[in-house]
């Protein structure tokens, strides 16, 4: 019957430390159900998430400004694009409202501390349930529409914030931007490179989490089941009008938390950061990432923030060898931009979460050839 | 465990059928695909839906669980506690809550999903837990996890899948995904359980064992069984009485040996011409 439940931990067969390193599952037997369900089950998992911890807590402290700026942008599109996947890659409802949910998030968040002198704490946590709501309001129509025309549902939604964001004078000031104080822990200014470094990595390792968690348990089950097949996840029991709108609303949640970020990172905000490209962008990054993958949600997140500076830095390193070539790359870098897309649609539709999956799969059960399922 | 399930099933049930179904009619546009259907299920049988392509019998399965809407007619399911449920104005999921299981012609699977993933689904509705208790995976949720972890260990057990546990569902071989398919509703812990042709395109053997499954989960599990499936050697086998439909009317009712001598039913599968032939030929 299953896993016996008796036994504590897994059971480990002695193995080279070399072999330990480089395999995953051989040798390594769940007894208990909690450890088979562990979200790390095997001991190299947590081996590499440890280097992988250490490097981030290290990074801050030989990176320069530079770095560090492009660091905190990765930071806050892996909650952006997080939250995206929790609607487009697990629940399956197409969103092109990405950008105009991020305003709500920046927007509220900066207008509760103008207008209320709210502390930004507790403005970034309201803006979080201000858009979350708002995001259940706007996804209202996914209860009829499905894949490209809840897609144009919610390209209104897009073009509904964005005329009032720009019109809407007396709230958001307009096209005039908005200029926050900046925020404070304990007398540090939090709006520096290095100290929103901290910031950004927290939310970012708590949103991943969070959505780690979801995804191996009730509720998170029900969105995946909803975008496989939701007639069987309806007559299995999933309340799809409920389990959508709760989808709508937890997505918003963490794109109202990236926007807000944005808006006490950079002290400024202005609606050119909230328009459709930016709500295309981050599909980008859930697509060349990996849909339904949070790891995937963070791999897109770096590509698609790194990859315009890469093209620059390029520039600059030609400048001397080949000036002709480095003059011509901005112009190619919205060109690169696309061609990324369109290779990773080609060759790998499930995007670098895929990509090093494969790596992982070759090691899965090292050194027998076979591999699980 | 299973004839103590049977036994309590048997104290707790009231007299009379478990699902009655009366007057059903439901249309498409022109076509009538029920005409004025009644008949029962009873408690704690195991009921065959037969009758040519096109007679109505998925169309029964589809309102008995919520996906289409009768325009006129009444489902009643018994509940356990004695009280009457009017199915027909109850969205699925309610359905499933009351313990009405099912599967498809076409299995329809979670396909990203593991086997394990699948038939934890199947214990949704017996679950509870939202958005934030999933995503913060506290003490109460991570039990919660564990407890329904060991009911779907019982049915992957019962249903022999442990090989396939971990396994993408997608990626398995078609029998095996009928399997799972029927596992998930077990899951569910029905007390009624709809198989819409468990054993389409299958081969000899497949048949043979999944309709070993099917008696085991009728007998050891005490569930009641609704089946659909043309393989009238197989529904002949296995069933307890047989109920024909044709053009969305129930034409005949009974045991399989006398559903298989009824005139109507000859008629019905073999055109006029009242041979004396056997059913399954026209199967």
């Amino acid at each position: 019957m299953g896993a016996a439940q008796a036994g504590a931990g897994p059971v480990r067969v002695r193995r080279a430390g070399w072999e330990r390193a480089m395999s995953l599952e051989c040798g390594v037997f769940h007894t208990r159900y909690e450890s088979d369900m562990g979200l790390r089950p095997w001991p190299v998992q947590r081996i590499r998430l440890a280097l992988f911890a250490a490097f981030v807590l290290a990074f801050p402290f030989f990176a320069s400004p530079y770095w560090l700026d492009l660091a905190n942008q990765v930071a806050i599109a892996t909650v952006g694009a997080i939250g995206l996947n929790i609607l487009v890659g697990y629940t399956g409802q197409i969103s092109l409202g990405q950008g105009a949910f991020m305003a709500i998030g920046a927007y509220s968040a900066g207008l509760l501390t103008m207008n209320l002198g709210l502390p930004w704490g507790v403005s970034i946590a309201c803006a979080c349930v201000m858009t979350s709501v708002a995001g259940t309001f706007f996804g209202l129509p996914s209860l009829r529409l499905k894949g490209l025309y809840l897609a144009i549902a919610t390209l209104a939604a897009q073009e509904i914030v964005e005329w009032g964001m720009t019109h809407w004078t007396a709230v958001t000031g307009g096209t005039e931007a908005i200029v926050l104080p900046a925020p404070r822990l304990f007398g540090v200014r939090l709006n520096t490179g290095f100290s929103f470094y901290w910031f950004g990595v927290l939310m970012a390792a708590g949103t991943a989490l969070f959505a780690a968690n979801l995804f191996r348990t009730r509720m998170g089950r029900a969105f995946v089941a909803v975008r496989d097949q939701d007639i069987a996840a309806s007559v299995i029991g999933v309340n799809l009008f409920r389990t959508k709108l709760l989808a709508f609303a937890t997505s918003s949640f963490f794109v109202g938390l990236a926007g807000a970020m944005i808006a006490y990172y950079r002290t400024i905000i202005t609606w050119e950061r909230f328009t459709l490209e930016t709500s295309i962008v981050y599909l980008a990054m859930i697509i060349v990432g990996g849909l339904g993958s949070i790891r995937g949600s963070f791999f897109g997140a770096v590509l698609i923030t790194l990859l315009p500076a890469l093209i620059t830095n390029a520039g600059r390193a030609l400048q001397d060898t080949a000036p002709a070539v480095a003059g011509l790359l901005p112009y190619a870098q919205q060109a690169v931009f696309g061609l990324v897309i369109i290779l990773f649609l080609i060759f790998e539709p499930k995007g670098l979460s895929k990509l090093w999956g494969n790596v992982k799969d070759y090691f899965h059960v090292w050194p027998f050839a076979y591999r699980r399922g | 465990m299973g004839a103590a399930r049977r036994d309590r099933a048997d104290e707790a049930a009231p007299a009379g059928p478990v699902l009655r179904l009366r007057d059903l009619t439901l249309r498409f546009g022109g076509v009538t695909a029920l005409a004025g259907l009644s008949m029962d299920v009873r408690r704690g049988e195991l009921l065959a839906l037969i009758g040519p392509n096109g007679a109505g019998k998925t169309s029964v399965l589809n309102c008995v669980s919520g996906l289409y809407r009768a325009q006129e007619g009444t489902i009643t399911l018994a509940g356990s506690g004695g009280a009457n449920h009017a199915l027909h104005r109850l969205p699925p999921h309610r359905i499933a809550a009351l313990g009405v299981a099912r599967t498809f012609q076409n299995i329809e699977l979670f396909k990203h999903m593991t086997v394990l993933e699948n038939l934890m689904l199947g214990r949704h509705v017996h679950m509870r837990g939202g958005v934030l208790s999933g995503g913060l995976y506290l003490g109460r949720q991570r039990r919660r996890e564990i407890e329904h972890r060991r009911h779907v260990e019982e049915v992957i057990d019962f249903m022999n899948l442990e090989p396939l546990r971990g396994a993408e569902v997608g990626n398995l071989a078609y029998g095996n995904q009928r399997l799972v398919e029927m596992a998930r509703a077990l899951a569910l812990d029905p007390a009624i359980l709809l198989l819409d042709e468990p054993t389409a395109g299958m081969n000899a053997e497949e048949k043979e064992s999944m309709a070993r499954f099917i008696l085991d989960v009728h007998e050891e599990r005490g569930i009641t069984v609704v089946v659909i499936d043309h393989d009238i050697d197989v529904i002949m086998d296995i069933s307890d009485r047989v109920v024909v439909l044709d053009f969305g009317r129930k034409i005949a009712e009974g045991t399989p040996d006398e559903v298989r001598r009824d005139p109507a039913v000859i008629d019905a599968y073999l055109g006029h011409a009242r041979e004396e032939a056997a059913v399954g030929a026209g199967a």
